[in-house]
């Protein structure tokens, strides 16, 4: 009895999948595919551009470096712990660290080479330290005046500074992709609009009789529905595994690049799983306008 | 007498050309057997359109089942619909379906169990001599034979009325014989059947059927009056009817 009510409900299925002609679908499924490929590539910008510069953002924001640049090392030692030791003391101030020297000059081997010793090229010391948020900058200038008047050479360098016309090119490109998914999402709008209205003129002979043969509209429509539905996943999937499989591509290149600044740019799981949902919202959208326009066409029959 | 039909002053015009049909008022009675008769042209076709809820009248009243169908919301007409069988003068089969899957269709808009399809479709085609077709396209298939698939597929429903359209126009004349056959077994069953034709020796096959004649749009009734003659009348009236040159 079951297994009847089963088989009975696949032959339903393939019998009405058969009231619309099958086969001849046409470019649009492949159409569809190209869009979603380039929707979620121009979405995969936008979410990890954001997220770079989210996180950018935390990183960089209060985060300060005062240089001292004195070629005499005693001195110099004298005015980095000096300074220090006034930073340490100051309200709405932390993390105050002096930098390593060794870690500096690991930093800059690639440059000055391991070779010459220290006292033939000086390097500044660095004292990083962090302003509490909200810090007004007019603090952070008397803060500047102070650390003067301890080390005359001392140079304080917001580290925002360095990196925002970074973050303003991140940004620029964050927006430029989002403009770029929201017109592929018009254009993908309108192609399923295009294929479902020409769908319904191939489709209209077919279409009048099974409304005369007392076929609702919602039958009808369903009809399209399922097949426009069917072509936009069919595309959906295609365009989806197409851009997955070229941002892994770019992610292994990006990680043989292994810059912090890649690091920063990479997409981080959680915001990846968000990409398929672009080709399900496709398919929704697809479905949502076959609908309406079917319908619309019925409503001005009889 | 139970009126399953009823016209009231009904006009038709196509866009803003002149009427095609005028005052056009009639009630048919559930379970009887009627023609339609007149030249080409006279308005057969239009009058049976807005019997099968294709067209909608421009004016007068309709009723179906005893409820306005002019009036009524477009929503409910499917269901009227599917309660009329209708056979098209140009049989508008579904070109990619099979004559099997043509028959079909009227059951499975209905929702039927798949299962309790078959049967009875094999059955109808094989009555209407096309069991052995019954996996051929329309276009595969001779005229005669496509409008036997389009009266299958207007009776598989047992509808409580019967619309055809020049059903014999493309068969022989023994063929139109039994496909009239299967009309009055229909009738037999309940349905109200309303048949459009020009051919005057089928009309004078079924004893008991009732004839109505449209010229240039009006009907011409033979009582005189605008009401159609009950179908108990005396059938002298019907023998007059056909008497008159057509
Ligand atoms: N869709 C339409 N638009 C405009 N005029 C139409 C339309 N359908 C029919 N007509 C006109 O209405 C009139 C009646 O046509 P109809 O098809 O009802 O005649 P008929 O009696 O069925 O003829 P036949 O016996 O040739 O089938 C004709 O003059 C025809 O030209
Ligand atoms: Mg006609």
């Amino acid at each position: 009895m079951r297994e009847a009510g089963r088989w009975s409900d696949r032959a339903a299925r393939a019998a009405r999948s058969r009231w619309l002609p099958e086969g001849r679908r046409g470019p649009m499924p492949w159409i569809i595919a190209i869009m979603m490929f380039l929707t979620i590539l121009a979405a995969a910008a936008v979410l990890s551009l954001s997220h770079a510069l989210r996180q950018m953002h935390g990183e960089l924001r209060g985060g300060y470096t005062v240089q001292i640049v004195e070629a005499n090392p005693a001195l110099r030692a004298d005015q980095t712990r000096r300074v220090a030791a006034m930073l340490r003391a100051e309200k709405g101030i932390g993390g105050v660290a002096v930098v390593p020297e060794a870690q500096l000059r690991a930093q800059l081997e690639p440059w000055i080479g391991t070779d010459s010793p220290p006292e033939e090229l000086p390097i500044p010391a660095m004292i990083d330290m962090e302003a509490a948020p909200g810090t007004p900058p007019a603090r952070i200038d008397a803060l500047a005046r102070r650390i003067a008047a301890i080390a005359p050479s001392a140079r304080i360098d917001a580290h925002e500074r360095y990196l925002g016309p970074v973050e303003r090119l991140m940004r620029a490109l964050m927006w430029l992709a989002a403009g770029l998914v929201a017109l592929m999402v018009g254009v993908t709008a309108a192609v399923v609009m295009l294929a479902a209205r020409s769908a319904h003129a191939t489709h209209r002979a077919t279409i009048d009789i099974m409304h005369l043969l007392g076929a609702t509209d919602i039958q009808i429509a369903r009809l399209f529905q399922r097949r426009m539905g069917m072509d936009a996943i069919f595309g959906g999937t295609i365009g989806l595994a197409a851009a997955g499989a070229m941002l892994w591509l770019l992610g292994t290149r990006m990680s043989a690049i292994d810059a912090e600044l890649a690091g920063l740019v990479r997409l981080p799981l959680p915001l990846m799983l968000l990409l398929p949902l672009i080709p399900l919202g496709g398919a929704l959208l697809a479905m949502l306008t076959a609908r309406i326009t079917v319908r619309r066409a019925l409503e001005r029959t009889l | 007498m139970n009126a399953i039909i009823e016209f009231e002053n009904i006009g038709l015009r196509y866009g803003a050309d002149e009427e095609v049909l005028s005052d056009i008022s009639f009630s048919l009675s559930a379970g009887g057997f009627y023609f339609l008769t007149g030249a080409s042209g006279a308005g057969k076709t239009s009058l049976l359109r807005l019997l099968y809820l294709s067209q909608r009248p421009t004016r007068g009243v309709l009723k179906l089942f005893g409820e306005d169908v002019v009036m009524m919301h477009r929503n409910r007409l499917p269901g009227f619909r599917r309660r009329i069988g209708v056979v098209f003068q140009d049989f508008r089969l579904v070109p990619h379906l099979s004559a099997h899957d043509n028959v079909a269709l009227p059951l499975r808009l209905a929702g039927m169990d798949e299962q309790e399809i078959g049967g009875p479709v094999e059955e109808m085609l094989a009555w209407v001599g096309l069991g052995e077709r019954a996996d051929a396209l329309p276009e595969s298939l001779s005229g005669g034979e496509q409008q036997r698939v389009a009266i299958a597929r207007a009776v598989i429903g047992r509808p409580d009325i019967l619309v055809a359209d020049e059903p014999t126009g493309n068969v022989d004349p023994e063929m139109a014989k039994r496909l009239l056959g299967l009309f009055e077994a229909l009738n037999r069953l309940g349905t109200t059947i309303v048949i459009a034709t020009h051919d005057l020796p089928l009309i004078s096959m079924i004893g008991h059927a009732q004839m109505m004649r449209l010229d240039k749009g009006r009907l011409i009734d033979p009582t005189g009056s605008l009401r159609f003659p009950p179908r108990n009348e005396p059938a002298a009236l019907l023998g007059r009817a056909l008497g008159k040159p057509l």
